[in-house]
């Protein structure tokens, strides 16, 4: 396949397999997204699972232990489409654990009270679906794989999510509380997770070409305060945007400016929680090491004594 | 449904039962009597459904320490899936206590609000094997082994119990158990038969774990009580044995040769006597939901 | 340190009796027996009844692009994993 047959391929919706012939630039683009998004599940497991022993009652316990496991899932599924393309899931994970390659941003922030499972599921999870139901038909036939089974998924974790806030607010005052207080820390953030404001994002012309990406951040971002707006009325909290109303010539809420200063800070490392994350992420691949060296100086001994056999 | 795509042919659209909630899941003891069976005491039918919840809840407690910090990804999920049968099962048993008691308790009342010395699990679930600082992977692999061989084999006997829940709680818990017990039984032989450093940890996980060994069949007052409901865990001691030699045999394994952990003035788990671990496990699980009684979640 | 990748496997399951086998996706693991467990607790989260193959990806020769895979339910007992376990009012919009 040449490179014309490439483009006509992607822009005929064709998917591209593994396989294929494909531009060093899409390989690489394509590792990079993925990997990255990869990173997400697994570092994204730390605020939740930050809060599986202490979870209120045991079906919210139960509830929120399956969700932290089906992100590892995630991620795993993630990793295996990076595979595909020849990435190897040791040298990656060696890159994010030295901070060479990053996750999404949102995870560098601090879960604080209960209400914040409830949030993550609603705001964070919501925002993760906006970027990836389009990536259900991305170009790349693996990714598009893994994100067609993720985001079957992940409407569970959004409903769980929305659901235990919905409960909180009918409760106690105290309860109350904790669910306004945790939507003031975390929708700002929810906002920046569809990245930079299009006129500052380098990669999304040659990624929408090549169907790697669907729509541009500021579409998705915009989607999302769209669909967010009635849920918080429906639930009862304020959203922390003096500036937010519905503009009817546009069709689309307005909305304040993004902290682009505080966002660019906990991009390149010094958020709340950045080194806290990789840090715990390392240190558990670090002391597992003698465990899966174990493992396989096992698998070589028994395959060994097969062949004697 | 078609065969040409195998992906309509797996997802199977016209089939909902993996979707409408109540429709086609399968409730463990749907269709059970749940009336306690004449002539068992509902005193000690309740502190026996505790028992067994207790160890259940626990561990599960413990297991999810796990959660991101696992040797591997894929263990990660394996480490869960364990922890949440486990928890599945403290749930049925939370439940039955509760409702044989009588008093109004559900699964959290009993679970959140009860203190220290009302827990009856026995103290090698409580322990603290990894990933804190009282162990690792091996040490919590080698009570895994130790629990779901002895849970397993309970189990078994369970499913012929007077109290209809009971048994059916059982039989569920039989197939999880059987996993966690070939899971653990795997890794043990990866462990003791991989590197010269990991077979010194699994070695030393086993002798972490072994003091607490005894305990597991010494038969409670409450279980003596209950004759055809509940299962004395002495009448487990020779299958528990013999099956943890085979594992012992095929990892080349010695059988650890350490004292058991004495009780405190004859009492321990069982009678709400633990380890000074316990207290500290129990104020991280129960601390928010005391903190705003009468809260529903 | 040391790096100790384990292996890839693929991994194949037939979801209910008379369907194929039908590749799921990948993992790693150190021997076969941990890559069955493995696919058993990642891809079906041990939904009984199901049968699967692991295949070292290494001995896989292939010829042409894979196709299409699936997904696969979760575990029938773990109702809280489907979206419509959760109660929600049907005037809240996009959830």
């Amino acid at each position: 396949m040449s490179d014309d047959d490439f483009t006509r391929l992607v822009e005929a919706e064709q998917r591209v397999e593994p396989r294929d012939w494909m531009p060093d630039g899409y390989r690489r683009t394509l590792i990079r997204q993925i990997a990255q998004h990869a990173h997400s599940e697994i570092i994204g497991m730390q605020p939740e699972a930050n809060w599986i022993s202490r979870a209120p009652s045991l079906r919210r316990k139960a509830i929120l232990l399956a969700k932290v496991q089906d992100e590892a899932g995630h991620g795993l599924y993630l990793y295996a489409a990076t595979e595909t393309l020849g990435a190897d899931r040791a040298d990656l994970t060696q890159k994010l654990v030295e901070g060479r390659q990053k996750y999404s941003s949102i995870f560098n922030y601090p879960t604080l009270n209960f209400a914040d499972v409830g949030v993550i599921g609603w705001l964070v999870d919501g925002a993760a679906i906006c970027n990836q139901v389009p990536l259900c038909r991305t170009s790349y036939g693996p990714y598009a794989r893994a994100m067609i089974r993720i985001c079957k998924e992940e409407s569970f974790h959004q409903r769980q999510g929305y659901e235990l806030l919905m409960t909180m607010m009918r409760g106690t005052d105290e309860q109350r509380r904790m669910v306004q207080d945790s939507v003031n820390r975390w929708w700002w953030p929810s906002l920046m997770m569809f990245g930079p404001s299009d006129a500052e994002s380098s990669n999304t012309a040659q990624s929408m070409a090549w169907r790697i990406k669907r729509h541009t951040n500021d579409e998705l971002r915009q989607k999302f305060v769209d669909m967010s707006v009635p849920q918080a009325e429906a639930l009862g909290v304020t959203l922390p945007d003096p500036s937010l109303r519905w503009n009817p010539e546009r069709g689309h809420h307005d909305f304040g400016e993004i902290d682009w200063d505080e966002f660019w800070r906990v991009v390149n490392g010094d958020g709340p929680c950045n080194r806290q994350r990789v840090e715990h992420r390392r240190k558990a691949h670090e002391d597992g090491a003698w465990v899966r060296e174990a493992a396989t100086a096992y698998a070589a001994k028994s395959a060994s004594v097969e062949e004697v056999a | 449904m078609s065969f040409d795509n195998a992906y309509d042919a797996i997802t199977d659209a016209s089939d909902d039962k993996h979707w409408a909630f109540g429709t086609g899941f399968d409730d463990p003891l749907s269709g059970v009597d749940r009336a306690v069976p004449a002539g068992v005491s509902t005193a000690d039918l309740t502190a026996y459904c505790l028992m067994l919840a207790d160890d259940a809840l626990v561990l599960s407690q413990r297991l999810t320490e796990w959660c991101s910090r696992a040797p591997e990804l894929e263990e990660d999920v394996a480490l869960a899936n364990i922890a949440l049968d486990l928890l599945g099962q403290a749930r049925l048993l939370l439940t039955r206590a509760g409702e044989v008691e009588g008093r109004g308790r559900d699964e959290d009342a009993l679970a959140y609000l009860r203190d220290e010395h009302e827990f009856r699990n026995v103290r090698l679930v409580e322990i603290d094997c990894g990933p804190g600082p009282g162990g690792d992977f091996a040490v919590t692999i080698a009570r895994l082994l130790v629990f779901s061989t002895w849970r397993l084999a309970v189990f078994e006997r369970l499913v012929a119990s007077k109290d209809p829940v009971l048994a059916a709680i059982a039989a569920k818990g039989v197939k999880e158990l059987a996993y966690h017990r070939d899971h653990a039984a795997q890794w043990t032989l990866r462990l003791a038969g991989g590197t010269e450093f990991s077979r010194e940890r699994m070695v030393a996980g086993m002798a972490r774990v072994w003091p607490l060994y005894d305990e597991l069949f010494t038969t409670h007052e409450v279980e003596r009580s209950l004759p055809d409901v509940a299962v004395p865990p002495s009448d487990v001691r020779a299958e528990v044995d013999e099956v943890l030699d085979q594992v012992f045999t095929a990892a080349a394994l010695d059988r650890p040769d350490v004292a058991p952990m004495s009780a405190v003035a004859g009492k321990s788990g069982r009678d709400g006597v633990h380890t000074e671990a316990m207290g500290f496990l129990l104020a991280e699980m129960q601390h928010l939901a005391r903190s705003l009684p009468g809260a529903k979640w | 340190m040391t790096r100790s990748s384990w292996p890839l496997y693929e991994v194949f399951v037939r979801s209910k009796r008379g369907l194929n086998h039908v590749h799921v996706g990948s993992l790693h693991a150190p021997d076969p027996e941990m890559a069955l467990r493995n696919a058993r607790d990642l891809y079906t989260r041990r939904n009984e009844g199901v049968s699967i193959w692991v295949v070292p990806a290494a001995s896989i020769t292939a010829s042409s692009p894979d196709e299409k895979d699936p997904f696969f339910a979760p575990a029938g007992d773990k109702v809280y994993r489907h979206p419509t376990f959760y109660a929600i009012p049907e005037d809240v919009p996009h959830l």
